[in-house]
């Protein structure tokens, strides 16, 4: 880690990814590993590991405990969601969401995939193409995460043979063509010997291609936002109580997409009022062209009513404004969903109510069936609704932006959040 | 051709504002713990960036243990007359005195689990619906679980069995009468990030994070602060070292490291070159292996 020099540490770049597989894949020896050989793991954390893997009497430190969880789980043989791990390298940053591998597989990994660049999909090579390798490529094209990487983990297990993997590769492609995925790389590896991982494998000559580590290191994400479509939701507006600056209006908020410069025209939704953007800034330091996801505030030439919630957007670009439309949701919760019922809906950082007016269809997540006769939609469930909304929203499709395409639906009983929604 | 991204460092400055003013504009009492310490500071310092030119529209809350480093309270006052932040204290003290928290024994008492009652206690007296803390889920593993916005029930608790999934950046606030928020703005932020941060920004930080000459106690391995605080068992005695302090707690609880660093950019050196965790320097996660999750259900953060 010396090699971190200041400069360089400075200007890396951020990179979330989400890793699916069961446990019997490898995934936590994956994880273990990644973070092992890019020396993240300290004394103190080894130390406990090794310790442990000796009372269980296993002959090598079993690095996959390194991401063992609390002892709420242990107790009671399950895991609680998800949870975040953290490591960088001289060139990027990494946050993995590392979500497990049981029956509430659906709910964790659209959570995780909510905010990820890169999926980590494992494949087992002496399984193959299962059906959860299924449902875990359809979240992640469901969630629109711009990078697929397939590891094709236990190479070790079957001679590391190239077949073996070509295999895999043919059998991933046939299922994928049904999908909408935009980037995909396939990887020979071993987890557990660390074969493609951090270092290049001296078992697979045959294999030309990148190291997991190089991939997350290299893989282009500067090109993953929106730099288009400008879109700024108004989180909070700034009115200082001191006299110096009495007429100061200031609207703070973190741009979703879109560039934003002083001079721009721009509308205000809901009113439709047009305005000059006078100053973009931070902390009084002016900011010449602001993008997404930075957080900034922003002064008008004139005034305009102006409260949380409102969207302000370029005059020849703007978002929907529509209070019936379809959502595909993941529901996430142990009571169904009604039919007719009332939830409180949140979209990016307003608040409204809607009420579920049709169930379209239901998806069966290990076929990608479409059954437009069940409309029993319960945890984990995967189907297509359409909702109306107390007030119009500001929204675009999900494909097309992300942050304007989302919501979530939450109970007005309990105040959970039961439901995550991705505009059509 | 103009890059339009951002480094790690801005990327994770744009989150904790937005999460900062996520949880000013959802709650009707927020407060914003402040220890003294550096992810303390960096949070405050992102809450001035938040809302600039306006004044910090919540309170700063300190849970002040008695056994703060002197070096922490002065810091604390000057700071808070700088940026004009009106800052809350309640005592640890006030709680035992009245008998709502009883005070460890033996060579090894702190004060640190005693804080929870006070924390508790005074957030019911203020009213408080939301306290944002500086903890980061790098620090711990019952902390790599942690929500930007983390529901308690009436009783201050975190059920980890109970969490509202978080997706995207919506975050949902909603609660009944006498539940509050936890809130983390640092949730993804390492301890590097925190220092790098500073530097990058210059922020101001207490002495006893550079190196100085102090009196310490070795005890179990960790270099504890000699103070009057501290009951010496019969082999230990008081050594001058040159240290400074990786974290800052309680002076009865917070291990100290031997270093020559004066420097930000030495500490950096440091940090990067370090082979254990900063949780490393703290007594009270070493008292068992889940000693950070069982506080953190009855409510400590």
């Amino acid at each position: 880690m010396s090699d971190f020099s200041k400069d360089g540490y400075m200007n890396m770049e951020l990179l979330r990814f989400t890793t699916a597989g069961s446990v019997d894949d490898g995934k936590s020896t994956l994880i273990g590993r990644l973070l092992y050989d890019s020396k993240q793991i300290f004394e103190d954390q080894l130390e406990a590991i090794e310790q442990r893997s000796q009372q269980r009497g296993f002959e090598h430190v079993d690095l996959s405990l390194l991401t063992d969880g609390l002892k709420a789980e242990r107790e009671q043989g399950i895991t609680i969601d998800v949870a975040y791990r953290y490591f960088a390298t001289p060139k990027r940053k990494f946050i993995i969401a590392d979500t497990p591998g049981h029956i509430q597989y659906t709910r964790n990994m659209v959570t995780g995939a909510s905010t990820a660049n890169v999926a980590l999909i494992l494949v087992d090579a002496r399984k193959g193409v299962l059906e959860q390798t299924i449902r875990h490529s359809f979240i992640a094209s469901l969630l629109q995460i711009p990078h697929l990487i397939i590891c094709i983990n236990k190479m070790d297990l079957v001679e590391y043979s190239e077949a073996a993997f070509n295999k895999v590769v043919e059998e991933f492609r046939h299922v994928s063509s049904k999908l909408d995925i935009k980037d995909v790389h396939f990887l020979p590896i071993s987890a557990l010997k660390g074969d493609n991982v951090v270092d290049k494998s001296q078992n697979m000559p045959w294999y030309q291609g990148a190291t997991l580590m190089y991939l997350l290191e290299n893989i282009h994400i500067s090109s993953d936002e929106n730099h288009i479509d400008c879109r700024f939701p108004v989180q909070y507006v700034i009115r200082p109580q001191q006299t110096e600056y009495h007429d100061y209006r200031g609207y703070a908020g973190r741009i979703v997409s879109g560039i934003y410069k002083p001079g721009d025209k721009v509308k205000i939704l809901p009113s439709g009022e047009s305005a000059v953007i006078k100053t973009v800034e931070l902390f009084g330091e002016n900011i010449e062209e602001a993008y997404a996801p930075m957080s900034v505030t922003m002064t008008l030439d004139r005034d305009v009513d102006i409260s949380r919630g409102d969207m302000i957007v370029r005059e020849n670009n703007a978002p929907n404004m529509e209070q019936e439309f379809d959502v595909m949701i993941c529901w996430m919760n142990a009571n169904k969903l009604q039919l007719g019922g009332k939830y409180a809906i949140r979209h990016t950082i307003k608040d409204a109510r809607c009420v579920i007016k049709d169930i379209r269809y239901k998806i069966d997540i290990n076929t990608l069936h479409r059954n437009e006769n069940d409309k029993e939609i319960g945890m984990n469930d995967i189907a297509r609704i359409n909702i109306k909304t107390t007030v119009p929203l500001y929204f675009d499709s999900y494909r097309k932006n992300r942050y304007t395409g989302s919501v979530i639906l939450i109970d007005e009983g309990t105040n959970e959040t039961v439901a995550a929604g991705m505009i059509v | 051709m103009i890059l339009y991204h951002l480094n790690h460092l801005r990327e994770l400055e744009a989150e904790a504002i937005y999460v900062i003013r996520e949880a000013a504009s959802q709650f009707e009492r927020p407060a914003m713990l402040f220890s003294g310490g550096k992810d303390s500071i960096v949070m405050t310092h992102l809450a001035r960036k938040a809302f600039y030119p306006a004044r910090i529209p919540f309170p700063l809350l300190h849970i002040d243990t008695g056994h703060n480093f002197p070096e922490t309270l002065t810091f604390r006052d000057k700071m808070v007359e700088e940026i004009g932040a009106r800052l809350e204290v309640r005592y640890v003290q006030d709680s035992i005195d009245k008998g709502r928290a009883r005070e460890e024994k033996g060579p090894n008492a702190s004060r640190n689990v005693l804080q929870t009652i006070t924390l508790l206690d005074a957030l019911e007296e203020l009213k408080i619906d939301a306290a944002m803390g500086g903890a980061r889920r790098d620090e711990e593993k019952a902390r790599a679980k942690e929500r930007f916005f983390s529901h308690r029930d009436e009783f201050g608790q975190w059920d980890p069995k109970n969490q509202r999934p978080e997706l995207w950046m919506l975050l949902n606030g909603r609660k009944h009468i006498g539940e509050h928020f936890r809130v983390f703005p640092l949730s993804n932020w390492t301890e590097m990030d925190v220092w790098m941060y500073i530097q990058l920004e210059n922020i101001p930080i207490p002495e006893i994070y550079f190196t100085h000459e102090r009196d310490v106690v070795d005890r179990d391995g960790m270099l504890l602060a000699y103070s009057e605080y501290i009951t010496l068992k019969d082999t230990e005695k008081v050594e001058k070292k040159v240290v400074r302090f990786r974290t800052i707690g309680d002076m009865t609880c917070t291990g100290a490291v031997e270093s020559p660093a004066s420097s930000l950019s030495e500490i950096i050196d440091e940090i990067a070159a370090s082979r254990t965790t900063e949780r490393g320097t703290r007594q009270d996660d070493k008292r068992s292996e889940t000693a950070m999750e069982d506080r953190k259900k009855a409510g400590y953060f």
